[in-house]
């Protein structure tokens, strides 16, 4: 199996042809494009968005608005304005937190995450119940690392508020049926808060048919710069928010003892915007939109089998999240009895194979999995079989220096 | 792959294995905690000290290779010395794991806990080293709270 976009592509890899990054589901290597889009910006472009009254920031302007147009169209949302640019997936979830919940949820109210959240999530709405008094529940999983549908529906009551759930698992590599958990909320007018960090980059997403409220991802998963993410919201929900950041450009008309606020998506959007990486992360959306998002899924699907295939054989091993690639986005979590996720990684990095230790910022899934760290391998547009070979090598290298001991 | 031996020797893949003086004990006088909430690792040391003399030492943890070989390593090396003694041998150890002193030079005077002188090539694995000797510094000096290795005090 080849790579679905050649390592050229990307400056890092080109620079160091015996990498194997099986880490991009941490962050993704970027492609030269994306790199040249900000150079770009900064180059020709830059200047303060929305200010100026010349020709140069009316670009700057342009450029940043055009940016948004791009990713709100690649993840089919149906409304530019309302695609907010943040700084990632954690900022997206506090804005949520802040805007939304703050109004609308007290005590005596419910907020439904599940085992699987991020911390990203998972802490956030945590902290939200503790400060409005309201329950925090938590969906439990099934043993081959799904969202136990039925834990979820006995937990979504007329009393939740907010149902706040991964679209890809982070740590699993599960892919959620992301219609059925709206439609649970949507029965008890519960908003559906999805993060799609983990999908965003590997699969076709059509925030409107998913039937969503808000859906968020980070850019630097997708090859954009790190420090740009979206927020995308629905305009009836977003409409009635109060702003949570206060500053310059968010506002309208600003009195002396009061302020009048700007219209979407600027509201939300306070201080001068990080245009030159908004820039960026539409040049890595339009990179993915020229591969193909159903090739690209279809190439790391094929790689998670492939990946499965090679890993179930080795001896001691505990593959986590569910064994079909159909159900499984290109991450696969793994551990061993006797060797820990740490000494694997480093051996692993021996190697020139990049994987993460640890514990993904999923404690709460690492406590039910009853382990501290797993080994994680992702793989995406530029990743290939002899990634995979490299990995099953060094792991057997790693085996056999635990159970033999050292060499001296 | 000669730094992986060198980090990996067998004295550390003894120790992971078969750790020494592992358990709680029944009675002790000082403990403390040391956890990476980076990778999740966690170590408890606890100490009987007599007369300014370690007279017992166990510890309990959960973490890598590398952070219970040196866990263990200390236990054994500790033991029996004094609380000056202990603390100076502390010091030693931060030298060799943080590639301040040479571990050929020191071997002879460390002994097996020259072992962990090959973290030195693995910066990111200095923590894991380092936990058990700062939870043991920790207990030693009467501060149970719990401690933590991602601190800027890189002692």
């Amino acid at each position: 199996m080849t790579p679905l976009a050649p390592r050229s592509d990307f400056p890092l890899l080109a620079g160091a042809p015996a990498l194997h990054y099986l880490d991009s589901a941490a962050t993704a290597q970027k492609p030269q494009a994306v790199l040249d889009a900000i150079a770009h910006f900064y180059a020709y472009d830059n200047a303060n968005p929305h200010r100026g009254a010349y020709a140069l920031s009316a670009r700057a302007t342009e450029r940043y608005h055009d940016a948004r147009t791009t990713v709100a169209r690649f993840i089919g949302a149906p409304d530019a304005d309302c695609t907010l640019f943040v700084r990632g997936t954690t900022e997206a979830m506090n804005l949520v937190a802040y805007g939304w919940g703050e109004a609308n949820v007290q005590a005596g109210d419910a907020i439904v995450v599940t085992a699987m959240d991020h911390h990203a999530s998972f802490v956030t709405f945590q902290q939200l119940a503790r400060r409005t008094g309201a329950e925090f529940r938590i969906a439990e999983l099934t043993s081959d690392g799904r969202i136990d549908l039925e834990s979820l529906a006995s937990m979504i009551d007329a009393r939740v508020k907010l149902v706040a759930f991964p679209h890809v698992s982070n740590a699993l590599g599960t892919i959620n049926p992301v219609t059925d958990i709206v439609a649970m909320a949507r029965a008890v007018g519960a908003i559906a808060v999805c993060d799609g960090a983990q999908a965003v980059p590997h699969l076709a997403v059509d925030v409107d048919a998913l039937g969503v409220d808000f859906y968020a991802f980070s850019g630097h998963k997708l090859g954009g710069p790190m420090g740009i993410g979206v927020l995308w919201g629905r305009r009836s929900l977003l409409e009635r928010m109060a702003p949570w950041q206060f500053g310059g450009d968010m506002i309208e008309v600003v009195g002396d003892q009061q302020t009048t606020f700007n219209s979407l998506p600027h509201r939300f959007e306070a201080g001068t915007p990080n245009a030159a990486d908004a820039v960026g992360l539409a040049a890595a959306c339009d990179y993915l939109t020229a591969l193909g998002m159903d090739r690209v899924r279809a190439h790391e699907r094929a790689l998670a089998a492939a990946l499965l295939d090679a890993l179930q054989p080795l001896d001691g091993i505990r593959i986590f999240g569910p064994m079909d690639s159909a159900s499984r986005s290109g991450v696969v979590s793994f551990a061993f009895d006797d060797v820990h996720a740490h000494d694997l990684a480093t051996i692993l990095d021996e190697h020139g194979v990049c994987v993460r230790a640890g514990h993904h910022c999923a404690q709460p899934l690492m406590r039910r999995l009853g382990i501290a760290a797993t080994a994680r391998a992702s793989v995406w547009v530029h990743s290939a079989e002899d990634d995979v070979r490299a990995l099953v090598m060094a792991l057997q290298h790693a085996k056999v220096l635990f159970a033999d001991g050292a060499l001296r | 792959m000669a730094d992986l031996d060198e980090l990996y020797q067998s004295i550390i893949l003894d120790h992971n294995r078969r750790p020494r003086n592992y358990g709680q004990p029944a009675h002790s006088n000082h403990h403390a905690s040391g956890r990476n909430p980076l990778c999740g690792d966690e170590v408890t040391v606890w100490l009987t000290v007599e007369n300014d003399v370690i007279v017992d030492v166990k510890f309990v943890g959960q973490g890598c290779a590398i952070s219970k070989a040196s866990s263990s390593l200390m236990t054994d090396a500790v033991r029996g010395k004094t609380r000056d003694e202990a603390l100076a041998m502390f010091d030693r150890v931060h030298n060799l794991l943080t590639g301040k002193s040479d571990p050929m030079a020191e071997r002879k005077s460390l002994g097996q806990i020259a072992a962990l002188g090959g973290v030195s090539r693995f910066p990111i694995r200095v923590k894991c080293a380092s936990l058990g000797w700062h939870a043991f510094r920790n207990a030693l000096l009467g501060e149970t709270t719990i401690t933590t290795t991602e601190t800027g005090d890189s002692r």
